[in-house]
């Protein structure tokens, strides 16, 4: 059985969660028929331990994201099961391709098993529900939660010129001045809560994340009463996120909040309230103000990278 | 212009989730709500009616209960309420088919909803809904204006954001949107009461939901997570550091 897999790049290389969609396809026994959308990294794809085939889909249609236009042109060369990454084009093209074949579409598994059993968080985390797939479906994989297959592999590649109405036109493109990491593709996250005391105190958790490479996040209340950009928003009505590292400093862990961030790897609580119910999710917890922790936090990680 | 908004009734986002028997428990749920972005969806769908003389068709899936969000929804100026019973549902691409059938009923020009509900997280409905009508759906916006015969909206791209437009049918999921919904005055209310709300199932549209390769075993609290290591004081963060990189390895 194989499975086929809509790969996720990033420029002109993979994305590090096709490599988790393999991974998670050979976990459960399958071979991986790997699709690149316009041949991106396809010779990169080939050389995945479980890859059978790459199919390259070259066309016009992939200059610029149309859901519709992609799912259009690439629907011709999948079959049976398809596994996407869990991203926000990702979740699109595999309901697209649900509705398109007439099967279900599964979104966010973290984890699954032969037979075929998925399971998938619901209510932002609150509860987990497990779901047994008989036939073909399509399914994305939350990122960060599946072991990423190793290179080695030599598969042959196809390629298969496809054409699809683009019905959305871009008028103008704004790029943002920030080179900051954004917090869905970080591993490690540095959020602050209302006990920053104020937006501009942000600048300190900023020093941190330069030094470990970290995303800054925020949470509701910072966003909604301060003013800090909803990109940055970890929660509920925010981004999911499951980064190796998630560091909370002054957040006191309101369920919204936990519901974006209590699947990381690992979570560091910084909060000056020892009943702070974000200690209830965290691995490691320092009951200290910012002031007092985070100077020390800055020059025991400047220790350690240096 | 005919504007369909698609709601969802979901348990409050501070409501807590009570599993029982391997369900979660939706009696023990304290408060239900309108899905928080599809708020959004609505309140950018009041405004775009306000500005081309439209109509507001609020639709829904769902349970007798989600019939009092519609009554919400007409409290702030929904035109017509439409309940489809989810009776017989059984995975996310009825929900898209039954949607779709309502929303080509009403000759909807434009197709308003959140980019994902509070309950499932799925994210499919917008573009789902979009593919059955073969419309073009613009995901994660937070605002829409309609201009000589197009709509314009900004998107999320790789840099940044970018404008796009889009004609004829369109889908737009939204995102956190630029205004919150606007709150109900009391001649709202009182009129939202009145107003009737067209129940329909899926015999009635004509939607077949006999089969689907999908099926859930069980519905679970989250694995617990073993207790963690807690330090009074700042003069802890050096053992903290280091604990994270050699007990954990994540720094």
């Amino acid at each position: 059985m194989s499975f086929t897999i809509i790969a996720e790049t990033n420029g002109d290389t993979l994305h590090p969660t096709t490599y988790q969609l393999i991974g998670a396809a050979s976990s459960v026994g399958s071979k991986s028929i790997v699709i690149c959308p316009n041949g991106r990294a396809a010779s990169e794809a080939s050389e995945i331990n479980g890859v059978e085939k790459v199919i390259s889909v070259v066309g016009d249609c992939f200059d610029i994201f149309d859901g519709g236009a992609w799912s259009a042109a690439l629907n011709s060369v999948c079959e049976g099961k398809i596994l996407i990454s869990a991203s926000p084009n990702g979740r699109e093209i595999a309901a697209r391709l649900a509705a398109k074949r007439g099967i279900p579409v599964i979104q966010d598994i973290v984890s699954i098993s032969e037979g075929l059993t998925v399971e998938r968080p619901i209510y932002s985390g609150k509860a987990v529900e497990t779901l047994t797939i008989s036939g073909d479906a399509v399914i994305t994989l939350r990122p960060n939660a599946f072991d990423a297959a190793e290179s080695g592999g030599n598969a042959p590649i196809n390629t298969v010129n496809q054409s699809a109405d683009i019905k959305i036109s871009i008028q103008e493109a704004i790029n943002k001045a920030s080179e900051r990491l954004d917090v869905t593709e970080a591993d490690i996250i540095i959020s602050g809560g209302r006990g920053m005391g104020s937006i501009d105190n942000f600048t300190h958790l900023e020093n941190i994340a330069d030094i470990v490479g970290a995303a800054v996040g925020a949470s509701r209340a910072v966003v909604d009463e301060w003013g800090m950009p909803h990109r940055m928003q970890v929660g509920q009505t925010g981004k999911t996120v499951t980064p190796s590292l998630y560091i909370a400093v002054g957040i006191s862990g309101a369920i919204q909040h936990l519901a974006g961030m209590r699947s990381s790897k690992y979570i560091l609580a910084i909060n000056k309230d020892p009943d702070a119910p974000i200690f209830g999710v965290a691995d490691y917890g320092i009951v200290a103000t910012w002031e007092e922790a985070i100077p020390a936090l800055k020059s025991a990680l400047s220790a350690l990278e240096s | 212009m005919n504007i369909a908004v698609l709601l969802k009734q979901v348990p409050d986002t501070t409501a807590k989730i009570i599993i029982s028997e391997g369900k979660v428990d939706e009696n023990s749920v304290s408060k239900w709500s309108m899905s928080p972005y599809d708020e959004y969806a609505l309140e950018s769908g009041l405004q775009m009616k306000d500005a081309n003389n439209g109509l507001l068709i609020a639709i829904t899936c769902g349970p007798d209960r989600s019939k009092k969000m519609l009554t919400d929804a007409a409290a702030v100026g929904a035109d017509t309420l439409i309940h489809i019973s989810d009776e017989g549902v059984k995975d996310s691409t009825h929900t898209q088919q039954l949607l779709a059938a309502v929303i080509k009923k009403f000759d909807a020009n434009v197709i308003l909803c959140g980019k994902q509900a509070a309950d499932t997280n799925g994210g499919s409905t917008g573009p789902g809904v979009a593919e059955i009508l073969d419309a073009a759906c613009v995901t994660l916006v937070s605002e829409v204006s309609f201009t000589d015969g197009k709509y314009i909206t900004m998107r999320p791209s790789n840099n940044g954001t970018e404008k796009v437009s889009v004609d004829g049918i369109s889908v737009f999921a939204f995102d956190k949107g630029t205004t919150e919904l606007r709150r109900p005055n009391v001649r709202g209310i009182m009129m939202a009461k009145k107003k009737a709300i067209e129940s329909m199932t899926s015999a009635d549209l004509g939607v077949d939901l006999s089969s689907s390769n999908v099926t859930l075993d069980s519905q679970t609290p989250p694995p617990e997570k073993a207790a963690g290591q807690k330090f009074d004081g700042a003069e802890h963060v050096p053992t903290v550091v280091s604990k994270l990189r050699n007990e954990a390895n994540v720094i």
